[in-house]
């Protein structure tokens, strides 16, 4: 029998005894349905998680430091690779080596200094720091007063709240409520900043190296630079609300620059004063290279081909892991219990479908007699149990969205009430839609295979004479 | 393939040769068949006659497909039903045979063009056609009126028809019949046994046809084989009736 012709026997068989078969069907329903709202749940939360992990910009990123430098984070550095004194140098060449390894979004030197800052002819000190442009999706900066930098390059600051407090000379006092954020921004967006620091310009030291290098007879080129006191204005663009302690590199800085601006200006780095001695070809070498990899499951890959490279690295993706196996396991326990519903409802179709045979018994007798072949009879219980199957999982899917749904509804309400902003805990991707109604059918014909088989098997001479 | 032409007349359809069909039943063993040997003619009507519990049903079921010989071969123009799978036994009911029953055996739920189209379907005619064949059969057996009925809207005679256009819907060279009329009034049953009787003159069809009348068997049938507890007791020929008069006499 041809397969169209089976599934619309299956079907119009199924309507005449319409109760039993909607209500095999209903458990069916019922089943996928708690599948595909546990699973939501777990992957919505999963994805909660991950979506303030992912904005925290703590899990994707990895620190790289030189082994040259000593205070760096590795414990390993005797272990590992090179000793400090041969290890490569962290300088431009390094970072754009591994900017360019695989799955690594960006890679920035870390420039952090510590200078003068002038508002209103008073002196302020602070650490400074260059902020990459793609901070600006981190969620560090949701509560920001004022704008992100124009450009890459544009010569504009952000302040940390407390730094600007502190120009406003509203300091907090223990105990009582923080000046916020947006009280903070209005005298001040759009107001100059002066910024002294150190420049550290190449100097053309080669004709004077060269002369008193051939006086002394040695051969090594010395390499010099020059430092030089300068002032940059700079306009205040936005507030920010980071908490100063917290793990964020960012957040020990208090003023922000553009990244590439704060590369320009080429501020004197304490790191610079001990690469004078065995600095190759007199490029300037950075103490920390911050890399942001694709995703967290990638950081363990990019690290390790760093430290290849012979550089010392850090991350935080331990706690990934961990977090990742308890989604995994939660998400095993809610497809476990969602399963034993759909469980119970293949033994539904079982009994529906062994429940046809004996009361169909004699329409399977006249089927052989007139020519059917234990093929078509197995085909057509297998189709019937099929067909069930996706009315089923297409039932199914959509009460468990709606379950989802309404769930989400009400937590969102609660939410309000506690006055918190909604979220987003219930997500059915399509991927489960599609999945569900599949296995949905796969439990459905699975259960048919032993009642088919047993209709096939059916003698027909026995089956005719059953009245 | 419709038989009938005249150099398959009087060849030899179905042999059988020793055959048993033995049930165990609790401690006792019911020979059902046992050791009939015999043969059948393409073009012959025979009527298998004997009491209840003959053997009769049982010997019609093994020509049929429907059941396997205990011992024993039904060999169908050469090849041994026996050795065929399950597969081929199917095959064998769906073109080479068509079954009418007492109690008729249609399918309650389908209507009578459902019915009848129901063997097109497993013989894979494409949907376009099947309607068409199955509009003709019941035409033929002057149901046109009935089509979307149900079997228990109809009479039996009506019902019996139907079974009879199912029966023919692949055009087989076979008709077998299980006491075609034994729950028919006689009217209903002559009409029926008409029809069987034009089958096998206009088509040409082989037909065996089990029943414990040995009147009707007289009137219709060319050759009547008598069966008791399982044997073969007796087998003649019969001069069919006047009335249509074209065949006479059969073979011993």
């Amino acid at each position: 029998m041809k397969t169209y012709d089976m599934a619309e026997l299956a079907v119009r068989n199924l309507r005449e005894s319409i109760l039993r078969n909607s209500l095999t069907t209903v458990g069916i329903s019922v089943g996928v349905a708690s599948l595909v709202a546990m699973l939501s749940l777990g992957i919505g939360l999963q994805q909660l998680a991950g979506r303030r992990l992912e904005k925290s910009g703590l899990f994707d990123t990895v620190v790289v430091t030189s082994r040259r430098d000593l205070r760096g984070f590795s414990r390993e550095q005797e272990e590992n690779g090179p000793a400090p004194a041969e290890s490569p140098s962290l300088n431009e060449d390094s970072r754009q080596r591994i900017a360019q390894l695989p799955n690594v979004l960006e890679a920035y030197p870390d420039i952090r200094f510590i200078t003068e800052l002038r508002y209103e002819d008073k002196p302020y000190l602070t650490m400074v720091a260059g902020l990459p442009f793609s901070a600006k999706n981190n969620d560090a900066f949701d509560g920001m007063q004022g704008n992100f930098f124009s450009s890459d390059t544009a010569p504009e600051v952000i302040l940390q709240k407390s730094f600007a407090a502190q120009l406003l000379g509203k300091t907090a006092k223990a105990g009582s409520e923080e000046a916020s954020v947006a009280e903070l921004a209005k005298p001040l967006l759009g107001k100059q900043l002066t910024m002294r620091y150190a420049e550290r310009t190449a100097t053309p030291a080669s004709t004077d190296a060269h002369a008193s290098n051939t006086a002394e007879g040695s051969n090594s080129a010395g390499t010099a630079y020059s430092v030089i006191s300068r002032e940059a204005n700079l306009k205040i663009v936005g507030i920010c609300d980071l908490d100063p302690d917290s793990m964020r590199g960012q957040a020990r800085a208090r003023v922000f620059l553009p990244l590439k601006l704060a590369q320009n200006l080429h501020v004197m780095q304490p790191s610079d004063l001990r690469d004078t001695t065995n600095m190759a070809g007199g490029t300037p070498a950075y103490t920390t290279v911050e890399v942001h990899v694709k995703s967290p499951t990638q950081v363990q890959a990019v690290e390790d081909a760093i430290k290849k490279m012979g550089f010392n690295t850090f991350s935080i993706v331990d706690a990934t892991r961990s977090l990742r196996q308890f989604f995994a396991v939660l998400d095993l326990f809610l497809g476990i219990f969602g399963s034993l519903a759909l469980a119970v409802a293949s033994i539904g179709i079982i009994n529906t479908l062994v429940m046809a045979i004996l009361e169909r018994r004699r329409e399977i007798g006249i089927m052989k007699a007139i020519g059917a072949s234990d093929g078509d009879v197995k085909g057509l219980f297998f189709a019937e149990a099929g067909v069930m199957g996706v009315f089923g999982g297409i039932v199914g899917v959509a009460l468990g969205w709606t379950i989802g749904r309404v769930i989400n509804l009400g937590t969102n309400v609660y939410l309000k009430r506690q006055h918190f902003p909604p979220e987003q805990i219930w997500f059915v991707p399509w991927w489960l839609v599609l999945g569900a109604i599949a296995f949905a059918i796969v439990v459905s014909l699975l259960s048919g295979l032993y009642p088919a088989s047993r209709a096939a098997r059916l003698d027909p001479v026995q089956a005719l004479r059953y009245e | 393939m419709p038989a009938g032409e005249s150099s398959l007349k009087n060849s030899i359809a179905i042999r059988t040769e020793d055959l048993c069909r033995h049930y165990p039943m609790g401690e006792a063993l019911i020979r059902a068949v046992d050791g009939i040997s015999l043969q059948i003619l393409s073009g012959e009507f025979v009527a298998l006659l004997g009491t209840s519990g003959s053997g009769k049903s049982s010997l019609l079921n093994l020509i049929a497909g429907l059941d396997r010989p205990t011992s024993g071969t039904v060999v169908v123009h050469k090849s041994d039903l026996a050795k065929f799978s399950r597969e081929e036994l199917a095959k064998y009911r769906l073109r080479t045979v068509g079954m009418v029953f007492q109690s008729f055996n249609l399918i309650p739920s389908m209507t009578l063009l459902e019915n009848v189209e129901l063997p097109l379907r497993f013989a894979e005619v494409d949907r376009g056609k099947r309607e068409g064949l199955a509009k003709q059969a019941l035409e033929r057996v002057g149901l046109s009126a009935r089509l979307r009925h149900r079997p228990t809207e109809l009479s039996g005679g009506e019902q019996q028809r139907a079974s009879l256009a199912r029966a023919l819907i692949n055009q087989p060279q076979f008709l077998l019949a299980d006491e075609p009329t034994g729950n028919l009034d006689s009217q209903t049953g002559t009409e029926i046994m008409n029809f069987i009787r034009e089958f096998n003159e206009t088509l040409g069809m082989t037909i065996i046809m089990v029943t414990h009348e040995r009147a009707l068997a007289e009137r219709y049938a060319n050759r009547m084989i008598f069966l008791a507890d399982g044997k073969l007791v007796g087998d003649q020929s019969n001069a069919v009736s006047a009335s249509t008069g074209q065949r006479r006499g059969g073979k011993l």
